[in-house]
């Protein structure tokens, strides 16, 4: 419990400082102003979102191989958490894309991968939910989220081969774009701190999943008994 | 080769199963021009139109077709129990899927190609020209919708709700797919037609991948 209550304290207080250091250390953008600082928030939630999936993935192989329970909750635990880091980033891309842009969305390469992506964890989450039998839900899944990461390179090829028609990104893009050192720097911290925020959700969520696991055995050796 | 011996078999089984009722295809080909006709009433389906939004509407309608057409795949082994037969007598689970896929591909690929001639009159897109491409386009694109969706079916065959999750799971998967085939059937449906070489190597390269995951994790999906 003080363990918990000590991390959480620690994610708050790092949050905090980045938060700090997005609104008032790092410089303010020449062109696009003030409004440029949502892409700390923006952009570190997109790189532990993808986190949270690539340890789902990681999770789903370890149980197709093992067979044990723990990673089932791992991979289940990552795919909820990382799906509310790219809900994030999903609602903070439309307020950013909104007075730069001047629309809110547009079907170009990183919003709609994403978009796909979303949907493909949002499907993996529904599985789960309609397969009674708790092993055959933990392969079942597993081997559902395999597929789903295996796709996700194949769709963001497509799309960004074939369906944008937008600016190209600034990060890791063409040579010339690029951020300043300061904003890297604060950029690199904020992911550093919603890392840490992953971990403490994971974390939380993992246990809550034992739980579930423990409980449903001692229901099924109560309901043979 | 007992791989390529029990596919044979087991591909017999399937073709045979379908040409006695001819269920699947029927309704299937039935469900696709049914899309057809409802979809020229969404936009005016001048040639000109039909040039620019033909090749979506039509994979489009292959893909809801496929996510209704696969639902069955595993589903029907389940009344008797056969799967559990079929599993006993196949050394390899792999020769199941490739046998399902195989049919389903000709399935799909038939439905398609009976109805590319009823596509192109009512809507005015000349095709003959194109064939070749076309068929090859349709042939990667339903190989790879089959390679993901009869895996799917496997998986959506044990879980409640089954009819409902099998679209679910199949459609965002195969996102890569509607957009590649789609725009390389535009380039066909051009009125300078062209073959666009990056579209087909990516269909191929989907497939490739899909049957090698497939062939990697395909037995876990039949596990009692």
């Amino acid at each position: 419990m003080t363990k918990n209550a000590l991390g959480a304290l620690m994610v708050v207080l790092l949050l905090g400082v980045a938060a700090y250091a997005s609104f008032f250390i790092a410089p303010t953008d020449a062109k696009q102003g003030l409004i440029y600082r949502i892409l700390f928030l923006h952009v570190a939630s997109a790189w532990t979102g993808l986190t949270g999936f690539f340890i789902c993935f990681i999770a789903n192989l370890l149980y197709v191989w093992r067979r044990q329970p723990r990673w089932d909750w791992l991979g289940v635990s990552a795919a909820e958490t990382g799906l509310v880091f790219t809900t994030v980033v999903l609602v903070t891309g439309p307020i950013w894309a909104h007075p730069v842009w001047g629309i809110w969305w547009t079907w170009d390469a990183r919003l709609t991968s994403t978009f796909v992506l979303w949907l493909l964890y949002v499907a993996y989450l529904l599985l789960r939910t309609l397969i009674e039998e708790p092993d055959r839900r933990a392969l079942l899944s597993a081997l559902f989220g395999i597929f789903a990461f295996v796709d996700v390179p194949l769709v963001f090829g497509s799309i960004r081969w074939w369906r944008t028609q937008h600016p190209q990104p600034i990060i890791m893009g063409e040579p010339g774009s690029g951020l300043d050192p300061l904003m890297y720097k604060v950029l690199f911290f904020t992911w550093f701190a919603m890392l840490g925020l992953l971990i403490l959700l994971l974390r939380q969520r993992y246990q809550l999943e034992a739980m579930r696991g423990d409980l449903d055995m001692i229901q099924r050796d109560l309901e043979t008994a | 080769m007992t791989l390529l011996s029990n596919t044979s078999a087991l591909l017999g089984k399937e073709l045979r199963t379908e040409f006695r009722s001819r269920e699947l295809l029927t309704t299937t080909v039935v469900f696709v021009l049914i899309v057809i006709v409802l979809f020229s009433f969404t936009f005016d389906p001048t040639s000109e139109e039909s040039r620019r939004f033909g090749s979506g509407l039509l994979w489009l309608a292959f893909l809801f077709a496929a996510s209704l057409m696969l639902q069955p795949c595993f589903l029907r082994e389940q009344s008797n129990d056969t799967l559990s037969a079929v599993r006993l007598s196949v050394g390899d689970p792999f020769a199941i899927f490739l046998a399902k896929l195989v049919a389903n591909t000709l399935f799909l690929l038939a439905t398609e190609l009976l109805l590319l001639p009823l596509f192109a009159i009512m809507y005015n897109v000349p095709v003959l020209a194109v064939l070749p491409w076309l068929v090859l386009v349709f042939f990667l694109g339903s190989l790879g919708i089959s390679v993901v969706g009869t895996a799917l079916s496997a998986i959506s065959a044990q879980a409640r709700m089954r009819e409902l999750l099998l679209p679910l799971l199949l459609l965002p998967l195969l996102t890569p797919i509607l957009v590649a085939s789609t725009e390389v059937t535009s380039s066909l449906f051009d009125r300078a037609p062209y073959v666009q070489w990056k579209g087909i190597g990516f269909l191929a390269v989907f497939d490739l991948v899909f049957l090698t995951a497939l062939w990697l994790f395909g037995e876990y999906l039949l596990e009692e």
